[in-house]
């Protein structure tokens, strides 16, 4: 691989950019492979390439049934921050977060992970009192979290109305400056380039049919492009995950529920931050372009169309003409929808299952993209060694019979 | 939006209605002996199938009744409501 740099740059201008090297190859699948990781979103290639860097393994595919990217990678509102409640996702996602401050770098892949602070309102006295106690859990785990009031926010970002009629009244905030956004596809991107490198095959446009096992055991995969045979199959594929599981004879609790997000028109920069409110739920940022992006909550039913009710707009809409009047006069541009699959206690399963050589990541929801990296970690970690990372221990299957779930709904400042 | 055939009222808009996820699962009538799994397949685990999909909705702004949906999970289309019963009806 090339190095991206000041110089490649320089080079490539001068031979007017025709000379850049293909970031990553197209391979035909081969026969079979160590590892096969089904779903080449940001997780999925993150995990291929930890699985290459920290674990020595040359011999992985990961397989994608459109383009990288294209699921909900490339459909979320791109906020990342570590200020969970319970110490579990804390450390989870702070590992997650520690590893985005260096993935620029790492990938030689701007990803452009701007750390311009998250900020999460309180509109009630009992919201304010679960941000209280969710920065002080947040300070005992050592995340960089504070609790801002009315006077604070207002000065930092001058739009916000914080006036004190109107039906949600701004009385406070958690905020985390670590916190920030990052771009979307030049995480996908990154990844599968940095992946490639080390000899990584990904294999688009090639849908996985079905789990082959003997016994106990994962033999390989079928897919749209044929059989392919692997020792360990790690399934990364977010809203889909039910309908993998289900091929392995397996029931999760998981259930796949539309996730809108749209943006504006671009404009000069107006927010050079991120807020997100749970209480009338919405959740902007601006993006480098100028682009306003908002994000709704997931649709009450079940879906798999990538597309939701226009009423969970409008309410996300209100929302955010509450928090900012002036943008009742900005114009929408586009809306999308991707399918997130949300666990019964908001939390991810990252774990082995009761095939043996068959591992699950999924269940992270509204939230999995500040997770990219830890997430990839943990998953590498957890398939390359056949036991899960202490981080992501507690995110085993077997919690929904032991019943030591780990309740982040609603309790984590998380817009669900 | 759907259009929502609520069994007493006719079609109305969906934010009529709540969702109640996913119908015909039935509280185990054993619970004294019934395992760790037994009981997390009951409260957790769920079909969430890609395609048809049998689901109960409560007409919560309306007639306040719970009935039951078949409906497509990746087109959407509303198959048919029906009055919810004793009887297995969902099928």
């Amino acid at each position: 691989m090339k190095k991206y740099s000041a110089v490649s740059l320089l080079r490539n201008a001068i031979s007017h950019n025709r000379n850049w090297q293909q970031a990553w190859r197209c391979p035909e699948p081969r026969r079979k492979y160590d590892v096969v990781i089904v779903g080449g979103g940001g997780h999925g290639l993150a995990t291929a390439y930890y699985l290459a860097k920290e674990h020595g393994v040359r011999n992985i595919a990961v397989l994608e049934k459109d383009w990288i990217g294209g699921g909900n990678t490339g459909r979320n509102t791109t906020i990342v921050r570590s200020n969970y409640l319970w110490t579990e996702s804390t450390l989870l996602y702070e590992k997650s977060l520690q590893l985005w401050e260096d993935l620029s770098q790492e990938l030689n892949y701007n990803v452009m992970f701007s750390q311009r602070g998250v900020y999460n309102l309180g509109h009630s006295l009992q919201d304010m009192r679960d941000i209280e106690r969710r920065v002080s859990a947040n300070r005992l785990n050592g995340i960089d979290s504070v609790v801002v009031d009315a006077t604070q926010i207002k000065k930092a970002i001058p739009l916000i109305n914080t006036s004190k009629d109107v039906r949600y009244p701004i009385l406070g905030a958690s905020f985390q400056q670590r916190g920030g956004v990052a771009r979307h596809d030049a995480v996908a991107w990154g990844f599968a380039r940095a992946a490639d490198d080390y000899g990584v095959d990904i294999i688009q446009q090639c849908e996985v049919t079905g789990l082959n096992r003997d016994g106990g055991r994962i033999t390989g995969v079928e897919t749209t492009r044929g059989s392919i045979l692997a020792s360990k199959v790690g399934v990364v594929v977010a809203g889909n995950a039910s309908v993998l599981a289900t091929m392995a004879g397996l029931r999760f609790p998981i259930e796949s529920h539309p996730l809108q997000a749209f943006v504006s028109e671009p404009m000069k920069p107006v927010l050079d931050t991120v807020v997100m409110s749970n209480a009338v739920h919405g959740y902007i940022s601006q993006s480098d372009k100028g682009e306003l992006v908002i994000g709704a909550g997931i649709d009450a039913y079940n879906g798999y169309g990538q597309r939701g009710s226009f009423h969970t707009i409008e309410h996300a809409m209100a929302a955010i003409i509450e928090l900012f009047p002036m943008f009742s006069r900005v114009r929408m541009l586009r809306m999308w929808g991707g399918i997130v699959d949300i666990c019964p206690d908001a939390c991810p399963i990252v774990s082995k299952t009761p095939v043996d050589g068959l591992y699950f990541n999924c269940g992270w929801g509204t939230g999995g993209f500040k997770a990219t990296p830890g997430s990839g970690w943990v998953f590498a970690h957890t398939i390359a060694e056949d036991r899960p990372h202490e981080l992501n221990a507690a995110f085993d299957l077997q919690r929904f019979s032991t019943g030591a779930l780990i309740d982040e709904h609603g309790a984590a400042g998380v817009a669900h | 939006m759907f259009l929502i055939n609520c069994p007493w009222c006719g079609d109305r808009a969906e934010t009529e209605f709540s969702y109640g996820g996913e119908g015909g699962i039935t509280r185990p009538l054993n619970p004294d002996s019934l395992s760790d799994e037994d009981w997390a397949d009951y409260l957790f685990m769920r079909s969430n199938s890609r395609g048809a999909h049998d689901e109960q909705w409560n007409h919560s702004q309306g007639c306040r009744r719970w009935f039951g949906v078949k409906r497509d999970t990746v087109t959407y289309k509303i198959e048919r409501t029906y009055e919810l019963n004793n009887t297995k009806s969902g099928s």
